[in-house]
């Protein structure tokens, strides 16, 4: 069937396809249809598979920084009940994939890279003896004759431009700071994530003859499957990657991990499956960090609050030789004027764990310390912090000059404001005392880059009215099943429950995949595109033009004519595959999601604990697909802007590389409590650049610049500014003003 | 883990005659299953304690006895405790998460180790867990461990509440063991790292904790102020426990103690002794600071603590008796 659009996104279709159908599903707050099966236990995760002859494998780390495994003691563990194995294959992974490899990362575990790194993995018929053995086996090292430095801030550590990030420079960015009205050059420090998903990484290898069946928590099916194959030296044909249902990923599970080729190897190596689970400390310490960052931030604004000169410039770490490197400036291209600029990421080698994707990489940091900064400028201005930003969106990109594509970040920062009652805010510092407590308000903007990737699902009318929808795109946890379903019952005319979603499996169309905030309009674009391919036959059938027709409950109608749908389709099956892929409009347009946030805290007077109190979050991403899912991607993301602001912060020890906070109890994320009333606003949009759905990315969106206004509202609590993140009370405390003080100033 | 076996007592004999025979308790295991699960603790013998009958809360006097049994919830959970020993109901519920808290007990939480990430990670040195090996806090990422009590061999924390409450509470532990029964104060109850990280406590080998003797209620206000990272679910930065009386706008007596801050739960009587019979005033309460405080001693990263402790103490002496202290 041809269409008017080739596969790749070469010009928006502005058609808006979606406001035309009728069935009403686009946009409705759905709820997930996995979602019972998940709360009463009936979603099978991979862990949870019971495959007969299962042999458990557990990952043993190298308690060493860096360096070669000179000995494995396996004899004795070989001889403890149960063991059968103990295995350091070549294959073997020492990090984990960048996101989109699509190729094996470094192998061969005899090198130590980093503490923590895996170097064998022991299988015993349960997983407590597999445990055992693990902690058993004796491993001798040679240390590194030249160790590549443990802490990003050596003098030692090689600092590199990343290759895939040139900075950005126009005017002159000195010559504009000093003769600005008002400059601000501050440098704030963030430290190291981890994705923490609630999943902890598992995978379940079996071999049937020569091809490979994995079961487990990944992120990108078809890359994924790319990788293992490249790891072990198959085809990718030979693979197939079976995961309809992720606990979570935020980054950590885009590549294939440690536990994926070892389960591998050693199923291949016993003759049997192997299940592999990662203990909570080993996904800590193996997987996958964000970088810790040290920013510059410079700003440079005129008399009347215009920004003439920017400028970030960030360090971020990785392993040697890894591509990665946080993106830190990358809405900071697009988001506030000044030609006078200078962008820039540099990147320290050292020796930690893969930094790599986490949360919104890039936006989550750079956002949060962009916009302390700007309400640094703000103070020295003595200018409401919207009204600043309000003054310094640019008409096209600096330096670049690319049109906008969309950008609702003027009406974001209104209808927030509106909402959370902006206009109460004292706009100096240390007005509001409730007993203990110093409340204060900040805002700060939202930003994070749009991306489409390539895509493709199937889309199936059958016979008897029903649509089945099929691609190897991933659910973790997001709304994919209720998103896709609901673009298929829009396209096609048919009531949700005539909707079925089969996903997670390589055998179906390979998907987008979660990560990058691309998978809803990726794939949602390809399940769109088999649709229209399938509306065109039905119109056909019909007799009648295909921009003519109409589908609604089952029933199709133009022309004059009208007929059930499924006896459009007679008895075989319409199934067309819908396929999407980036093309002109990704360069022609900057395509950005937006928004604002709002947030209340207090901060206690005495001890310097900083609680939420309320935050309010309004935001722009082209089309709402489902709002309840939408809203939901928004909440979590201003969550672990909570957890960035206050609490989040890997803890490396600088003696020996090894993470001391490696479990959930002293990693702290944000728990029920720290958790207060969130309210979001969604504003709809269309943006037919982003994609023929109309919409932009919007899961990532909620955390990028969220813990900057909480920062903001901290310094308007209680006039304190601090620039190291989390804002945890130690850094506070000594700078409080005297807790005694307003008591004593009401006394007199 | 290690492959164990479990034998579940009939009463406080049968545990005796188990734990005699070298088997360890277990009582929630909230703590204990976790270290087993590292090998930090690898008992081949387990003894559950749960279905020995300790777990009554029953009169004592004017005071109280609370079964080692009693869960972490009941024992907040109960009329008395929260009407007249409120302290100790609220340190309970400060702590932990409520599923926690349904499982813990009494006995369990006064033995709880450390949280010192060295000491739960087999790949680093520390004394307390191999003796010998040094202490791999010392020099280390030290935010949460303690200033007051340390010695050159530790400087993990006991990291509890319940305790905390107790020792303001002047509470007692009640134990039976193979010489008989011993009633010991819960100041006497922990023990300093010293040369010996090891020992935690002072129980002896094969004794039970039988439960927990509360005095007749003081009647005086009581607080409970922890310090943390976030609002629930962590361990604390520092905390205070107040049991406090004013007459005639002077602090006629007072009580208090303190977790987190040092190597055991912390109670220093010339703290209180520079508060008893003074007016409250901030610069009363920077005193009794002083003294808290005069020997304390940071490592780096836990430095802090010694201000958190300062100005934690104040707003607790503010809250407790200043009428309206920190209105603006
Ligand atoms: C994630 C997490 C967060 C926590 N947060 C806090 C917190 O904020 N504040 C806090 O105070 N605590 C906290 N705890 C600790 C918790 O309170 C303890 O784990 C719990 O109280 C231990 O009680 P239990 O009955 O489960 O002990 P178990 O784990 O069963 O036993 C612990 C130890 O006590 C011994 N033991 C138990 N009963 C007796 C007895 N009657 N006689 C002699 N020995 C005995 C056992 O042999 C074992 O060595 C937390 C724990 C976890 C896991
Ligand atoms: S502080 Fe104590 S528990 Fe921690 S490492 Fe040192 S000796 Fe071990």
């Amino acid at each position: 069937m041809r269409l008017p659009f080739s596969d790749m996104y070469n010009r928006p279709d502005e058609r808006n396809l979606l406001d035309r159908t009728g069935q009403g599903l686009i946009g409705k707050p759905l709820d997930r249809p996995e979602g019972p099966l998940k709360v009463s236990g009936a979603a099978t995760y991979s862990a949870e598979w019971n495959l007969p002859n299962c042999a458990e494998g557990v990952l043993v780390l190298a308690s060493i920084p860096q360096g070669t495994v000179r000995e494995i003691h396996a004899d004795p563990v070989l001889a403890m009940p149960g063991v059968m194995a103990v295995i350091a294959d070549k294959a073997m992974v020492r990090r984990s994939a960048q996101g989109t490899a699509g190729k094996a990362p470094a192998q061969d575990v005899t090198t130590v890279e980093y503490f923590g790194q895996p170097v064998a993995v022991v299988v015993a018929e349960t997983f407590e003896q597999a445990r055992d053995a693990a902690l058993a086996l004796r491993v001798d090292y040679d240390p590194a004759e030249k160790p590549v430095p443990l802490d990003p801030e050596s003098p030692q550590a090689e600092v590199e431009t990343p290759s895939d990030s040139k900075p950005i420079e126009g005017g002159d960015l000195d010559a504009a700071m000093r003769e600005a009205a008002f400059a601000i050059d501050v440098s704030y420090d963030t430290p190291g994530h981890a994705s923490a998903a609630m999943e902890p990484h598992v995978t379940i290898a079996e071999w049937q003859d020569d091809r490979l069946i994995l079961r487990g928590s990944y992120q990108m099916l078809s890359h994924n499957v790319k990788e293992i194959a490249d790891c072990l030296s198959i085809k990718p044909d030979k693979v197939r990657i079976i995961a309809p249902y992720v606990g979570g990923g935020f980054g950590s599970k885009l590549g294939i991990t440690h536990e994926a080729v070892a389960a591998a190897v050693a199923a291949r190596e016993i003759g049997r499956p192997v299940r592999v689970v990662m203990t909570r400390q080993q996904v800590f310490q193996t997987v996958m960090r964000r970088s810790e960052t040290r920013q510059r931030v410079r700003l440079a604004a005129d008399a009347g609050g215009r920004i003439v000169g920017l400028g970030h410039e960030a360090l971020v770490s990785n392993l040697p030789q890894e591509d990665f490197a946080e993106p830190v400036t990358q809405a900071t291209e697009f988001l506030y004027g000044g030609d006078n600029r200078l962008l820039k990421v540099e990147v320290a080698r050292i020796s930690r764990l893969t930094a790599g994707s986490v949360r919104a990489p890039g936006e989550a940091v750079g956002m949060q310390v962009l916009e302390a900064a700007m309400d640094e400028l703000a103070e020295a201005i003595g200018m409401d912090p919207i009204e600043l930003r309000k003054r310094n969106l640019p008409a096209t990109v600096p330096v670049e000059g690319t049109p906008y594509s969309s950008r609702m970040l003027v009406e974001a920062l209104e209808a927030g404001a509106k909402a959370f009652g902006w206009d109460r805010r004292q706009p100096t510092p240390c007005q509001t005392r409730e007993g203990d407590w110093w409340i204060g308000h900040g805002v700060a903007s939202a930003a994070r880059v749009n991306m489409m990737v390539p895509a493709e699902a199937r889309v199936t009318l059958n016979p008897d009215g029903s649509a089945l929808v099929e691609t190897d795109q991933t659910d973790i946890g997001t709304g994919s099943y209720a998103i896709l379903g609901q673009i298929a019952g829009e396209m096609l005319g048919l009531p949700i429950e005539r909707v079925k979603v089969e996903l997670g499996d390589t055998r179906l169309p390979a998907g987008a995949g979660s990560g990058g905030s691309f998978g809803a309009i990726s794939t949602g674009s390809a399940v769109m595109r088999a649709c229209e391919a399938i509306r065109e036959t039905l119109a056909k059938k019909l007799g009648c033009e295909a921009e003519e027709l109409q589908l609604k409950d089952g029933v199709a109608s133009g022309g004059g004519k009208q007929q059930p749908i499924a006896g459009l389709v007679q008895e075989k099956p319409l199934a067309e595959t819908g396929s999407i892929k980036p093309g002109k409009t990704a360069k022609d347009f900057s395509q950005a999601s937006y928004g604002a946030f709002f947030a209340e805290v207090a901060v206690h007077a005495f001890t310097g604990e900083t609680r939420v109190r309320r935050m309010t979050g309004a935001f722009g991403f082209g089309r709402v697909l489902n709002a309840k899912t939408a809203r939901s991607q928004c909440l979590g993301g201003m969550v672990w802007g909570i957890g960035s602001a206050l609490t989040e912060e890997l803890a490396f020890d600088l003696r020996d590389g090894h993470l001391v906070n490696h479990d959930l109890a002293e990693y702290h994320v944000p728990v029920h409590a720290d958790v207060p009333a969130i309210e979001v606003i969604l504003l709809e949009e269309r943006d037919a650049a982003a994609s023929p759905l109309q919409a932009k990315g919007v899961g990532e969106l909620g955390i990028c610049g969220a813990a900057g206004a909480i920062a903001n509202a901290i310094h308007n609590a209680c006039g304190v500014r601090v620039r190291s993140f989390p804002l945890t009370l130690d850094k506070l405390i000594d700078q409080l003003p005297d807790p005694f003080a307003p008591a004593t100033a009401k006394v007199a | 883990m290690k492959a164990f076996t479990l034998d579940h007592a009939a009463d406080a004999q049968d545990a005796l005659d188990a734990l005699g025979a070298g088997a360890t308790a277990i009582a929630g295991g909230t703590n204990l299953v976790d270290l087993m699960k590292l090998q930090i603790a690898a008992p081949d013998r387990l003894v559950s304690i749960r279905r020995t009958g300790l777990d009554q809360i029953a009169p004592d006097g004017e005071g109280l006895r609370i079964g080692a049994l009693v869960t972490n919830a009941d024992c907040a959970a109960d009329g008395r405790v929260r009407r007249d020993w409120p302290l100790l109901a609220q340190a309970i519920l400060a702590g932990a998460s409520p599923q926690l808290r349904n499982r813990a007990t009494t006995g369990g939480n006064l033995c709880q180790r450390t949280r010192c990430g060295y000491f739960y990670d087999t790949t680093q040195a520390c004394n307390k867990r191999a003796p010998g090996t040094g202490c791999g806090a010392l020099g280390g990422f030290n935010r949460i461990h303690a200033v007051l009590g340390t010695s050159d061999a530790c400087i993990a924390t006991y990291p509890g509440d319940m305790a905390v409450a107790l020792l303001a509470l002047d509470a007692e532990v009640l134990t039976q063991g193979p010489d008989g029964e011993r009633t010991i104060p819960v100041g006497q109850f922990h023990r300093q790292p010293g040369d010996d990280p090891s020992r935690d406590n002072t129980l002896l080998p094969g004794e039970l904790i039988t439960g927990v003797r509360l005095p007749a209620p003081s009647g005086g206000m009581q607080i409970y102020r922890k310090v943390r990272d976030r609002a629930s679910y962590a361990f604390a930065l520092v905390s205070v426990a107040a049991d406090l009386a004013m007459e005639d706008g002077r602090i006629a007596r007072c009580a208090l103690a303190f977790g987190s801050l040092g190597t055991v739960p912390w109670r220093d009587r010339a703290v209180e002794q520079a508060l008893v019979g003074e007016t409250p005033s901030p610069a009363l309460f920077d005193k009794a600071a002083d003294v808290l405080l005069r020997d304390a001693r940071g490592f780096g990263e836990n430095d802090f603590k010694i201000v958190l402790a300062r100005r934690a103490l104040a707003a607790t002496l503010a809250e407790a008796t200043l009428s309206n202290p920190a209105k603006g």
